[in-house]
Formats: structure tokens, C-alpha cells, sequence
């Protein structure tokens, strides 16, 4: 403590526990009013509105009619995002104290005037000012929408119980458990949950294998028309997928469509000791899965094509010329060189496509409504979760606390498999420092 | 003897190289036929005349272009055509507004908190919007916002953003750093060199992204189906499913001729753009 005009941090941030003092401490009044108003306003939202609202969201109201329950939870959801942004601003408060007061010690002047202060705003604070707008939507649009879900589902909103005329409650994990152990809830989950792991692992790994097995044989450096067969490998994905499953919906209808009226006679004819017979594609749900796995892999395999493509032409020609000098055969190098570099580089976007298998509501609802059949619940024969979901939610008997913790259960697999294996491969690697 | 021996290799290996030619034409032919044969059907029947039933290539039948005046004179597809154009103007204009900003941000400056909001970005870009199907539902029931336009922009706007910005981020890093730096050095401000500097040299990926984001609502039917109830209100992919929903009246003619009408701009918008966004992907899902 030689020089005695030396600003201590630490008393700086102790000041700013009451927010703004830190700031005068710092000789930052105009900062420092503007901290403290902030924080008044903060504590006179609570106050009025914020721990009402708090409340409700605990009890969801007492009266029905008079008390809307959503509308409370929704309020009291908005209420935590309020809270969460005032205790950042409250902890920013305290370090940009403690920040000043240092590089004040180090000979930088603290801006004092309003438009030292927007200058420094417009240095400083660019990034968190162009970064807002990207935030404010992924809360609203994000964010908050998870966190209602989250809270429906341990609630008992259903179609018995629709405010304002009733009340809800919370029920803990009660739909959790109805799912797991009530009997009529569990036959249909597990139905459903099954086919949805078998979908996911059949489809995704068939749309993998012909998109890797493609690329592998589309790259031998003899073929003539790469370009021409490149535009047709990638149509597929081209073409809207909602179009694309449709016209499979046509394709593959029992009596009118193309597999059956063509394709199946054509066999047929040409090849007469097959005896291909009829499948009911439409109202047999094992013929219905086969249809669509084979459907998905048609539809997914020219990303795949198209990232292992890239990544192949990227694999230096030396390893393979190097290889062939040891007397390697194609296999070897296949398993040695190709198959380990594809899978490093890519398997993110591979993981990526089992999760998004795993949610391909498009597939399982266009080409026959998640039917034929029934498993209970008002879920089909060849419904997946998500499916199962958007019937739960607008169908004639709304259940929407049991679809909200389907979906939540939806959401921690995905991201929880995403986190595992990003981890892994090290695409949190942010690659900034 | 040797030399014997080496010619009835070179034969083999001669003999291995056509069977794996052939093979590799086989197949190639194959999935190529594979492909082309659900689109020609397709194409084919919104040139058939006449309300035929089956859903087959045939080219004997008449061709005719009056299922496109059809689907126009007869039915709300080009209300839902202007619908969807709508929608995909506004979630285009906002979207990459906001990303083209974040994305400059997190490619130019280190501040507090960038490594947390990076990581957020990550998570939440796993959250499949679908997993707020549940909320959004009662939110556009409460707002009043069923039926409504601004929502389901909303909705595809926000979706869109943590993974676009990931990509804005990447092309941002490709701009060198000099330039910014060299500006800086001549005085000007941070947001000179955003406007003046850097944005002209990234026009190129907005313009993908404005296209790309643009296309979204037309591929979209999950959403769309979900908050959107009067028929005059609908997107193209989900009116379309009327045609062939209503199994005594399907319109599959109908259909075919309204499904060209969609797919054939995104497929062109698509193999235009196609090589940016390819490599976009894999760099931004390898390095993050």
C-alpha cells in the first residue's frame, strides 16, 4: 500500500453487494446511479408483480374460473427468466466493480461522462449489443417453451382438466410413473418406445450404409459422368422431404400405387419362379415399417454421400499409393485408412442423424398417419414418440401433461446421446482459445 | 517362368479390374434408377389427364397441363402458395439479421462469457424444437395466436438461429483478420469495420443463408400443421397433404402437379447452394 490513491478491488465489490456503491467508489457516479435504479426497479418488479407470480406458479391458483392456472404458470415461468437476468445483471454488477477498480490501479481513467460512457459501451459492450437480439429470440422461442413443457409435465393439464373452468395441480412425477408403471400407459410406451429405438437404429444405420458404401464406389477415379450420377445421388435430398414421402404414400398404396401395380408384376414377369405376392403396405403395420425404413434410407443417404464424398477426396493420395507399395489389398485399405477417417471426422453428423431419426416425425405421419393399427393410447402401429406426442396433444382427449414428459423424456435422450458423443469426439473443442 | 507367372497376373488383375468396373456401374445404375423412378411418377402424373386413380409411370396416357389451372382455379394452392411466401419473407429477413450479427461477435471478439454462451449455443441447438411442441401449443392457445402468421414466424426464426449462427461464425473466421485490424488502426470504429470492412466480404454465405432460411418454411410441415387450422390459412405442404389425405378423393394428379410447383425452385435453389452449405456443415460440425 504505497500509493495511497490505489482502489482496492476487493472493497469495491463488497461496496457493489448494495449495487451501484461500487461504481461511486469507483468515481463512476453516472454508472453507478444507473446500476442502483436498475436494481430498484428490479426489487419494485418483485415486490408488485414478480413474487406474486411466484407464488401462484407454487400453488396455481385456488379458485377455478377465477384463477387461470396456465396463465399462472406461464407468468411465474416468465417471473424465474426475470429473476435469472436480474441475478447475471447483479453479478455483473459486482465484477465490473472490482474490474474498474483494477484497471484503474493500472493507470486506465474510469469513464466518468455519458458519452465517455456510450464510447465505452460501443467498445467494450459491440459484442453483448450484436449478441442480443440472438439471445432475446433463442429465450422466447427456446428457452421458455422448454421450461412451460418442463412444468406441464408434472402437472395434471389434461382434457379433464382445462382452465380456467378447473384448476391444475402439481402432481410430481406422477405422469412419469403412469408411464413407466400405470398398465394401460405402459403397454402403449412401451410399444411405442421399442419400435422407436428399432426405427431409429434400422433406418439411420441402412441411410449410413448406403450413403458411405456409395461415396466409397462413386469415388473410384475410373468413372465417367461423375457429375451426371453426383446431380441424381443427390436429388433425394433436394426435393422437400414432406414431397418426397407423400409421393411414397402414393407409391406404396395397396392397390393403386406403383409397387404394386408396377414394380412387383414387373418382377414377376421377368424373374416367373419368384412368385412375389402382394404386400399390404398400407394396412399391415410390419409391411407398413419395412416401407418406411427402406422409404428413410432412400431420403437420408445423399448427406451422407455428400460428407463422406468430401471427406474422402480429402485423404491424401500418398496413404493409399504407400499402402499399395506394402501390398495392401482394397479391403485393407478400406478398414485402415478410409473407414477409420470417415468415422472421426464425421461421426457427429452421424450421431446427428440417429437423433434426428429418433424425431422424424415427417416420415412416420405422412406416409400413413402413424397407422395402421393401434397400441393403445391413441397411438398407432407404427407410431414413434414423437408421433405419439402430437396425437397425445390434439387429439379428441388432449393429455397434455403425459405428452409433455414424453417429450421431456424425448429431449434428455437426445440431448444426453449428443453430449456423450460430441464429448467424445471433441467438437466442444471450440476451437477460439 | 517369371515372366510366365507376371502375365498370368497382369491377366488377373486385368480380369479383377472389369468385374469391379462392372459391379460399380451395376450399382451405380441400380440406385440411379432407384432414385429417378419415384420422382419420374411423380412428374409424370401432374401431366396426366383426367382424374386417373393409380399412382404409376405410365407415358400412354394423355398429357395435358390442366391440372396446374386446376390446382389454381379450383383449389386455395396459391392462397397457400402467397401464405408460405409470406411467412418465409419474414423469418429470411429477421433470421439472418440476427445471425449475421451473433455470428461476427462470436468470430471477432473475445468478451466475458463468450466460452459459457458458445457452449448454450451447442446444448441448445440439440434441443429439437419439437421439444417444445407441447408449449407452444398452450402459448399460442393463451396468446390467442392459433391460426396466426407472427407465431409460427416466430417459431421458425428461432429455431433456426443457434445452428445458423454456428455456420455465420465459421464463414466470419475465414475473413482474415488483418483487415479489421488494419481499419482499426486507422481509426475506425467497431462498427465501421463491421458495416464497411467486413459484412461486404461475407455477402456471399448471407446470401445463402437468406435462401436457405427462405426455403425452411416451404420444407416445414410438422409446425405449420400444428399451429395453423383454417383451410385458407394453410402453408403449401400442408394443404397439399389434402389432396391425397381423403382416401375416397384422392387427388393424386392434383398433387403431383402442386408438389412440382414446390420442389422444382427448392431443388434448383438447392443445387445452387448446394456446395456451400456442404462444406459449411462438416467444418462447423468438426471444429464446432
Amino acid at each position: 500500500m504505497t500509493d495511497p490513491k490505489v482502489q482496492d478491488p476487493k472493497k469495491a465489490r463488497l461496496l457493489s453487494i448494495i449495487p451501484g456503491l461500487g461504481q461511486f467508489y469507483n468515481q463512476q457516479i453516472l454508472k453507478g446511479i444507473i446500476f442502483l435504479i436498475g436494481f430498484i426497479g428490479f426489487a419494485i418488479e418483485f415486490i408488485v408483480f414478480g413474487f406474486q407470480a411466484i407464488h401462484d406458479l407454487i400453488t396455481l391458483g385456488s379458485q377455478p374460473v377465477v384463477d387461470n392456472s396456465l396463465f399462472m404458470m406461464i407468468e411465474g415461468t416468465l417471473q424465474i427468466l426475470v429473476l435469472v437476468f436480474a441475478v447475471i445483471l447483479y453479478i455483473a454488477n459486482i465484477y465490473d466493480a472490482g474490474n474498474i477498480a483494477n484497471q484503474i490501479n493500472l493507470g486506465k481513467p474510469a469513464s466518468k461522462t455519458f458519452m465517455e460512457m456510450i464510447k465505452n459501451i460501443g467498445d467494450g459492450g459491440f459484442p453483448y449489443l450484436f449478441s442480443i437480439p440472438a439471445y432475446f429470440l433463442m429465450l422466447f422461442i427456446i428457452v421458455f417453451p422448454v421450461l412451460v413443457t418442463l412444468f406441464i409435465a408434472f402437472s395434471n393439464y389434461d382434457f379433464l382438466h382445462v382452465p380456467p373452468a378447473h384448476l391444475l395441480h402439481w402432481v410430481g412425477f406422477k405422469n412419469f410413473t403412469s408411464l413407466f408403471f400405470l398398465s394401460s400407459y405402459r403397454k402403449t410406451f412401451n410399444a411405442v418406445f421399442g419400435w422407436t429405438i428399432i426405427w431409429t437404429l434400422l433406418a439411420t444405420t441402412l441411410q449410413l450404409f448406403i450413403g458411405i458404401f456409395t461415396a466409397v464406389v462413386a469415388n473410384q477415379d475410373f468413372i465417367k459422368f461423375k457429375r451426371f450420377f453426383g446431380v441424381i445421388f443427390l436429388l433425394p435430398w433436394a426435393i422437400p422431404a414432406f414431397i418426397s414421402i407423400m409421393s411414397f404414400s402414393n407409391i406404396f398404396n395397396d392397390s393403386a400405387g406403383a409397387i404394386n401395380v408396377q414394380v412387383i408384376p414387373f418382377f414377376n414377369k421377368i424373374l416367373p419362379f419368384l412368385h412375389m405376392p402382394l404386400p399390404s403396405w398400407k394396412t399391415d403395420p410390419n409391411w407398413t415399417k419395412v416401407a418406411i425404413i427402406m422409404i428413410q434410407g432412400w431420403l437420408g443417404f445423399p448427406y451422407i454421400y455428400v460428407m463422406v464424398t468430401g471427406i474422402l477426396q480429402a485423404i491424401p493420395n500418398d496413404l493409399y499409393e504407400a499402402a499399395t507399395l506394402d501390398g495392401a489389398t482394397a479391403i485393407q485399405k478400406f478398414s485402415h485408412i478410409t473407414a477409420p477417417t470417415i468415422f472421426t471426422v464425421a461421426a457427429p453428423i452421424f450421431i446427428t442423424q440417429y437423433t434426428g431419426n429418433f424425431n422424424n416425425f415427417s416420415m412416420i405421419y405422412l406416409f400413413n398417419d402413424g397407422g395402421p393399427g393401434d397400441v393403445g393410447g391413441g397411438a398407432g402401429g407404427t407410431d414413434i414418440l414423437i408421433s405419439w406426442i402430437y396425437k397425445l396433444t390434439t387429439g379428441q382427449s388432449p393429455q397434455y401433461s403425459i405428452a409433455a414428459a414424453v417429450t421431456l423424456l424425448i429431449s434428455v435422450i437426445v440431448i444426453g446421446v449428443s453430449l456423450i458423443v460430441f464429448k467424445r469426439t471433441g467438437a466442444f473443442d471450440l476451437g477460439d482459445d | 517362368m517369371a515372366r510366365k507367372q507376371k502375365n498370368i497376373n497382369e491377366h488377373s488383375a486385368i480380369r479383377k479390374r472389369r468385374v469391379n468396373h462392372f459391379f460399380t456401374y451395376l450399382y451405380m445404375v441400380i440406385l440411379a434408377i432407384i432414385i429417378i423412378y419415384p420422382v419420374l411418377i411423380t412428374v409424370s402424373s401432374a401431366f396426366k389427364a383426367g382424374n386417373v386413380q393409380s399412382f404409376t409411370l405410365d407415358f400412354n396416357s394423355k398429357w395435358t397441363l390442366n391440372n396446374f389451372h386446376r390446382l389454381f382455379a379450383e383449389t386455395l394452392y396459391g392462397t397457400w402458395y402467397k401464405n408460405t411466401l409470406v411467412i418465409s419473407f419474414f423469418t429470411m429477413l429477421v433470421q439472418v439479421c440476427v445471425i449475421t450479427l451473433a455470428g461476427y461477435v462470436y468470430s471477432r471478439y473475445r468478451f466475458i462469457g463468450k466460452r459459457f454462451s458458445l457452449m448454450f449455443f451447442v446444448v441448445i441447438q440439440m434441443v429439437p424444437t419439437m421439444a417444445a411442441l407441447t408449449a407452444f401449443y398452450v402459448m399460442a392457445n393463451l396468446l390467442g395466436a392459433l391460426d396466426h402468421y407472427w407465431f409460427l414466424t416466430l417459431i421458425y426464426i428461432g429455431g433456426g438461429i443457434p445452428m445458423n449462427t454456428w455456420l455465420m461464425k465459421g464463414y466470419f473466421d475465414s475473413v482474415p483478420y488483418d483487415l479489421d485490424e488494419s481499419a482499426k488502426l486507422d481509426g475506425a470504429g467497431n462498427f465501421r469495420v463491421f458495416w464497411q470492412i467486413v459484412l461486404p466480404l461475407v455477402k456471399p454465405m448471407i446470401a445463402v443463408q437468406s435462401l436457405w432460411a427462405f426455403m425452411g418454411p416451404f420444407g416445414d410441415y410438422i409446425m405449420a400443421k400444428f399451429l395453423l387450422r383454417s383451410d385458407e390459412h394453410l402453408t403449401v405442404a400442408v394443404g397439399l397433404q389434402q389432396f391425397i389425405t381423403n382416401a375416397r378423393d384422392q387427388q393424386v394428379v392434383l398433387f403431383a402437379a402442386g408438389a412440382i410447383l414446390i420442389a422444382l425452385p427448392i431443388s434448383i435453389l438447392f443445387f445452387y447452394l448446394q456446395k456451400y452449405f456442404t462444406s459449411g456443415l462438416l467444418s462447423g460440425s468438426t471444429k464446432g
